[in-house]
């Protein structure tokens, strides 16, 4: 039975407490009266994760039939599933996607469907490799289809493969994948390892253009999603919901979600899942050992340790049918593993952030992206109201080198280079600035042929921090890079006491100091 | 002038008097040969010692071996029943050395009685180096299978070659039972592999094995662990083993998706080859072994 999280109340003694810190750790004492809000231990997973897809499948939520019933000769059937983003770190094979996919191709076959073909949903973000595909997908799909061209990786560039389903009451252009709009049937097969992704949203951004992802990945949607993590008060999630449906009302969607538990990192870094206090003498070995030797080579070298290591997560529950019944479902799967109750606010939020975000994975976490995963992921980690007070300070712990992927992010440097040099508000940057770099031909040539992100996406990371932005008072960043550090428009700190006292010129002395522990993921339903 | 074969009593051993009568002869060879000393933890770390750190390099140079599907036995608890096709000496150590943990270091191999324990010595090597156990294929005996079901249930996991010895022809040979009533007596999944290759490198009939060429190495294709089902008798659960491997040699020679529509239909081509004269099996065989490598195995 795995334990709860919990809000632990900082004492004299109460040990350091571990921050994430890029491709390494550091070791915190936090002013006792502070708290640290802990995830809960992984959730047993499935005892038989194959039977339990088997099962789902045959037994769909919603007004959806069982799959077998949905398949037949002739059909023209699309299967397609999230990319690499999801999960993080990249999971142990077999990934979910692996094992749902290959029990549906088998109904498939046993139904005598021969047009099938699969597509990787990645939106805008970059494509995927053939190692990532393989990993994702497993050798056997991934030989049986890409070769004859039938596993493809949706292009939202393509404008002769895209169709435009129609505009919701809004005016929201819902223009999607033309293979899989016009298909008998489509299966989306996903990861879902935060309460943001699934659902209508899968389809909504995974394959459609940048025409139809304006309507929701934007500035004041951003604002108003409070958070995004939690659909019902997200107006990311009310725009998707009002697309996708318009989208099931002209296709059949059969839509497969997965959750996972949080087991996050492999026994090597098993100390990094658990209490400081309960570390053991080889917890505690393994730490120095990690530890000391990360800051004696060089981080390209020790980026490449960590994006070799793959999770050992593992499925928690699986369901089918009809998108809002399998998604409503998945979402109590989810806060299974992820809810954390806690009470109230603090003037000063701290965070550790890690070596990876969704969207680097094999690559950089670049500033821009150090932005994005603290201020948009980890603040958005709640329900109800966030963990840090209207006008308090967010505090960050991560090297911010003024680094990034020429390959994976080239419109990343340019905004970085030119955009925020002039602004780093979020409204005037989208009024002025995205247009610009969203129909930049370099930049669509480079999304299309090469494996980079799409102009506008260095955007999306922007906005992904808006609401945040509106909301803090200061953000500091503890151990960063001083000139990458000021150009987000940060204050750098070298030391957790430094940025402590600088926070106190904003909040007062003797703040209220939330710090969340994070990851393992969690989500905090504050009261 | 005769050569003494052998030392006089009293420094060899006394004859018989043809007068008395011999007391039955215990038999410890063929499947008489008692292996429990060889799953002892001394003898255990040596054939660790033995299968990882002799064979596993050995087989690297002549074989290199490519395993692939490992992935479907991510999740299955040991013990369980490893069943193959069987072309060659070489199959028993390309399975063994490709086996994941928790099953490698635990697990016994069930070899030919007549073949491996014929005489002590053989059997002594053949049980510590690889875990042999004798199995009785000539006649149908109660002592092997017991054994070996003992043996399941004490969590050692079971490699068979259910055709019963190595394909004389190149072309696999109907499933024996023997798995199949394991697995049902002892409620323990068997595990379907396919192996390509190791009969180019060593086939039957000859004294040593080739050194594969470059990109001509040896695969192994693990299938998913297949459960008896309810109401279900060996026969057919051999039959749908066998199927399961047919499907296997299918996706090494297509790929999974085509294997899981013929498998679906029906069609997946059978692993016994067509029925008819030798050359025409050889003729056949050629062509499958063609359409795989692009090389012709006829001159």
């Amino acid at each position: 039975m795995s334990r709860p999280g919990f809000v632990l109340e900082v004492d004299r003694s109460t040990p350091p407490i571990l921050f994430h810190h890029g491709e390494g750790f550091r070791l915190e004492k936090l002013p006792a009266g502070s708290r640290v809000v802990y995830p809960a231990e992984p959730v047993a997973p499935l005892k038989d994760p194959d039977a339990a897809i088997r099962h789902a499948l045959l037994n769909p939520v919603g007004d959806s039939q069982p799959l077998p019933s949905l398949l037949h000769s002739g059909m023209k059937l699309t299967i397609a599933m999230d990319n690499q983003a999801v999960p993080l770190p990249p999971m142990q094979r077999p990934d979910n996607r692996q094992r749902v996919i290959e029990i549906v191709l088998d109904m498939a076959a046993a139904a005598g469907v021969d047009d099938v073909e699969l597509i990787v949903a990645h939106g805008l973000h970059r494509r995927m490799t053939e190692p990532e595909l393989r990993h994702i997908l497993g050798d056997r799909i991934y030989d049986s289809f890409a070769p004859h061209g039938l596993l493809t990786q949706h292009d939202a560039e393509d404008h002769d493969n895209l169709v435009l389903v129609g505009r919701t009451e809004q005016g929201e252009h819902v223009e999607l994948n033309k293979r899989a709009v016009t298909s008998d049937l489509l299966i989306y097969v996903n990861v879902n390892l935060v309460a943001m992704d699934g659902g209508h949203k899968s389809t909504m951004t995974g394959i459609s253009s940048y025409r139809s992802l304006k309507h929701h990945h934007n500035v004041t949607g951003m604002q108003h999603s409070r958070s995004f993590m939690d659909p019902p008060n997200s107006e990311l999630h009310n725009s998707t919901w009002r697309m996708g449906r318009l989208l099931a009302g002209a296709v059949k969607i059969f839509q497969i979600e997965t959750t996972l538990n949080t087991d996050t990192f492999p026994s090597q870094f098993s100390f990094l899942q658990k209490r400081e206090w309960e570390w053991s003498a080889r917890d505690r070995a393994a730490f120095l050992a990690t530890s000391k030797s990360l800051d004696r080579v060089p981080p390209r070298m020790a980026r490449s340790i960590f994006h070799g290591m793959k999770s050992p997560q593992r499925m928690t529950s699986v369901q089918a049918g009809e998108v809002e019944a399998v998604h409503q479902l998945t979402l109590a799967n989810l806060h299974r593993q992820h809810l954390v109750p806690v009470e109230g606010q603090a003037d000063v939020l701290t965070m550790g952030l890690p070596y990876l975000g969704p969207y680097n994975v094999n690559s950089i976490l670049n500033p821009l992206l150090v932005m994005c995963l603290g201020l948009g992921y980890f603040f958005n980690l709640y329900r109800g109201k966030p963990l840090v007070r209207k006008g308090g300070v967010v505090i960050l712990s991560h090297p911010t080198r003024w680094e990034f992927h020429p390959v994976h992010h080239p419109s990343y440097i340019d905004f970085f280079e030119q955009v925020l040099a002039e602004t780093t508000d979020p409204l005037e940057i989208e009024k002025k600035f995205e247009e610009d770099f969203a129909t930049d031909p370099w930049y669509i040539h480079l999304y299309r042929n090469s494996y980079a992100y799409h102009g506008v996406h260095a955007f999306y990371m922007w906005y992904w921090g808006a609401h945040a932005l509106q909301h803090v008072g200061q953000v500091i960043i503890v151990g960063g890079e001083p000139r990458a550090v000021r150009r987000l428009g940060f204050k750098p700190a070298s030391t957790l006491r430094d940025a402590l006292e600088m926070a106190e010129d904003v909040v007062g002395r003797n703040p209220s100091i939330t710090h969340i522990h994070n990851p393992p993921i969690f989500l905090a339903d504050v009261t | 002038m005769r050569v003494p074969v052998r030392a006089r009593f009293p420094l060899g051993k006394p004859n018989w008097p043809s007068s008395v009568p011999r007391p039955a002869l215990e038999r410890r060879t063929g499947v008489d040969y008692d292996t429990d000393w060889a799953r002892k933890p001394a003898a255990r770390v040596a054939r660790a010692v033995i299968v990882d750190d002799v064979l596993r390099p050995a087989l690297h140079l002549i074989a290199s071996p490519t395993v692939h599907g490992e992935d479907r036995l991510v999740g299955l608890e040991a013990p369980a029943i490893f069943v193959a096709n069987h072309h060659s000496h070489l199959d028993t150590s390309v399975l063994l050395t490709s086996l994941p943990e928790p099953f490698r270091h635990k697990a016994v191999v069930a070899a030919a009685a007549d073949y491996f324990f014929t005489t002590r010595a053989k059997g002594a090597m053949s049980a510590l180096a690889i875990g042999a156990i004798p199995m009785e294929r000539t006649k149908v005996g109660r002592r092997s299978a017991d054994m070996a079901a003992e043996l399941l249930d004490d969590g050692w996991n079971l490699i068979m070659f259910p055709e019963g010895g190595r394909s004389p022809d190149g072309w696999g040979r109907a499933f024996r039972g023997g798995a199949a009533y394991l697995s049902l007596r002892c409620g323990r999944p068997v595990v379907p592999l396919y192996i390509e290759g190791t009969g180019r490198l060593w086939r039957r009939g000859k004294k040593w094995p080739k050194v594969a060429k470059r990109g001509e190495g040896v695969h192994l294709v693990f299938g998913s662990p297949v459960w008896p089902e309810e109401g279900e008798d060996a026969r057919r659960l051999a039959a749908r083993v066998e199927n399961t491997v047919a499907a296997l040699a299918d996706e090494w020679s297509t790929d999974w998706w085509s294997a899981r529509r013929r498998a679906a239909t029906g069609t997946t081509p059978g692993l016994t080859g067509p029925s008819g004269g030798a050359w025409r099996r050889a003729w056949a065989l050629d062509a499958d072994a063609s359409s795989r490598s692009g090389r012709r195995a006829w001159p």
